[in-house]
């Protein structure tokens, strides 16, 4: 990728991980932690990667993508706002009793979100079914999904890790957004469901370990995943938890809880100051 | 003839399978489900699971995000009970097209005993928004439910028996999605049941008659939504009611049934099910057991009677 793509990309997710921030603070609650860990990934996919059209979200073959991490939906709402499929003000709505932006994604009223998730190690599966689908059609579109470190303890998604390979579902690539912190704390402490990458190849997954925050490596990865016939990949993402936002990042209590006032205004300058910082290298 | 509704599923699968948008799922059960009568017909869109009942609900939720009309099959007690909150999440809420085709339910699964009679399954699954539930009494409702689930958008849960089912309509029969249907009329009670509890109703009638108690029959296929006009009449007609089902007498048949008469034309109701957990047995040992027999519903008629 060129350094001019790749700039470009980070300012859209930095643009994105302010929606979040902004849509978690106007509702009091949210999941501001995963959602600044994802924001890079979903920008890529969506803007660089992805077969969608914004005037016509449920178009027969796009490529689909399933959070199946839920509770990270800001981010996918900021990056669906920032792609076109609505107004960036809608995800200042969220939570909100009239808006359509509810707390978890809701594939029935909101564009752009192609399945409705929040129950851990569910939409995982389903992403599954999607893109078996696609090989019963002999179609070529693509599935995604997005995980949690956390959400591998769900014994449903190992459910799918067996599904996946054993129909060769080599139009599926699914992330793990590995930023090693739950609601409890650190994973390994919480449930250790390391080491992630060697259970995903046991259970015959191509896997890719990367950087969620490096869109060379990203685009690599989804390179790779696309060149691999015959099974599944899973791209181990190193992140980092609430990254840009410094006193976010790393730490686990911000998985689920909101900013106030005087926090919510120093991340929105520290994104805005990254913001600049990238523009000046456009 | 008497055959299993499981049976007449698979055989309906087969019959309407042909539709290129119906794809089967099931948990390595498929040769008691009987979706393995599609599988051989159709092995292209048969899909086996493994023994994984909740990724197989969310797989049959994906492929009807696509389009698909996803069939996903395994016992009562795994569909219902083990996947209640991937059908309630993810396919209930988003409202897929997705069809649970529940064989094994009732205590009639016999000898493997309490862990896999689903006596709860129509309880839980009515507490879904949107879930349409069948439970059909015989083969040809049951081939016509399987039809019909087709041919409606949205998710449906079909609840089938292992136990083979005398029938109970005509060669004639018309299915008809949410309504009850009538078997017999009579003034005096109504007996109001469903799946093979209809057939020890229509029973029931015949042995009230030699005691001078004209019964009304009414097979109540589609459990929700429930056909509230029907109840509604035989509240207000012959005045009291007995319900028969082989659920537990908590949110089945027989809790909706008192939830419409009570809200609108208030009469005595009596709910024959079973009120604890089922145990191994010859299935007509358990029904004797459980009182899921014509006999009780007599007695029963009787008691509602002295209500009225």
């Amino acid at each position: 990728m060129d350094k001019k793509r790749s700039t470009e990309l980070a300012i859209i997710a930095n643009r994105v991980r302010k929606h979040a921030l902004t849509g978690i603070y106007n509702a009091k609650s949210g999941h501001p932690g995963g959602s600044l860990s994802v924001a890079d990934v979903l920008t890529y996919l969506y803007f660089d990667v992805m077969n969608v059209d914004p005037k016509n979200p449920k178009m027969a073959d796009r490529d689909r993508l399933v959070l199946s991490k839920g509770h990270t939906a800001p981010a996918l709402y900021g990056v669906l706002a920032e792609r076109g499929f609505f107004p960036v003000e809608d995800v200042y709505t969220l939570r909100r009793v009239d808006s359509i932006m509810q707390g978890h994604p809701d594939m029935k009223n909101i564009p752009g979100v192609d399945m409705s998730t929040g129950s851990l190690g569910q939409g995982v599966s389903v992403a599954g079914g999607m893109a078996l689908s696609a090989k019963l059609d002999k179609k070529d579109y693509r599935v995604y999904a997005v995980l949690g470190d956390g959400e591998l303890e769900e014994g449903q998604v190992w459910e799918q890790a067996m599904f996946a390979p054993h129909y060769g579902l080599d139009n599926f690539t699914i992330f793990v957004d590995f930023n090693g912190l739950q609601i409890d704390g650190d994973i390994t402490k919480v449930m250790n469901p390391t080491p992630i990458d060697k259970k995903f190849e046991a259970f015959g997954w191509n896997v890719i370990v990367c950087s969620a925050h490096d869109f060379d490596e990203l685009s690599a990865a989804v390179d790779a995943a696309k060149a691999c016939k015959g099974k599944p990949t899973a791209v181990i993402m190193n992140s980092v938890k609430g990254k840009n936002v410094s006193f976010m990042e790393n730490n686990a209590g911000w998985h689920g809880s909101a900013p106030n006032e005087e926090q919510y205004n120093q991340a929105i300058s520290e994104l805005d100051a990254k913001i600049a910082e990238l523009e000046a290298m456009l | 003839m008497a055959k299993a509704t499981r049976v007449s599923y698979g055989e309906a699968l087969v019959k309407y399978g042909k539709d290129e948008r119906i794809v089967v799922l099931d948990a390595d059960l498929s040769k008691s489900t009987m979706t393995n009568t599609f599988k051989t017909e159709y092995p292209e869109r048969f899909i086996n699971c493994g023994i994984a009942e909740a990724n197989m609900m969310c797989v049959a939720a994906g492929l009807a995000t696509t389009g698909k009309i996803a069939f996903a099959s395994t016992f009562a007690m795994f569909a219902a009970g083990r996947a209640f909150e991937q059908i309630r999440n993810s396919i209930g809420y988003p409202k897929l097209n997705v069809k649970i085709g529940a064989t094994h339910a009732g205590i009639s699964v016999g000898e493997d005993g309490a862990t896999h009679q689903c006596l709860e399954d129509l309880a839980l699954m009515r507490t879904i928004p949107g879930m349409v539930i069948i439970n059909p009494a015989d083969d040809i409702e049951a081939q016509l439910a399987v039809k019909a689930a087709i041919d409606y958008e949205g998710p449906v849960y079909m609840r089938f028996g292992r136990l083979p089912v005398e029938d109970v309509n005509g060669a004639d029969y018309r299915f008809e999605l949410g309504k009850g249907v009538t078997l017999k009329d009579g003034d005096d009670v109504s007996i109001i049941a469903t799946g093979l509890m209809v057939q020890e109703a229509v029973k029931a009638a015949d042995m009230l008659k030699a005691d001078g108690i004209n019964a009304r029959v009414i097979n109540i296929h589609t459990i929700k939504p429930i056909d509230k006009d029907i109840i509604i009449k035989a509240s207000k007609e012959t005045g009291a009611i007995v319900t028969a089902e082989e659920h537990y007498i908590m949110g089945g048949l027989g809790s909706a049934v008192s939830e419409v008469v009570c809200e609108n034309a208030p009469c005595p109701v009596k709910i024959i099910g079973t009120d604890r957990f089922g145990k191994s047995g010859k299935p007509a040992e358990l029904f004797k057991e459980y009182g899921l027999t014509a006999e009780n519903i007599v007695a029963n008629v009787k008691e509602v009677l002295k209500l009225k």
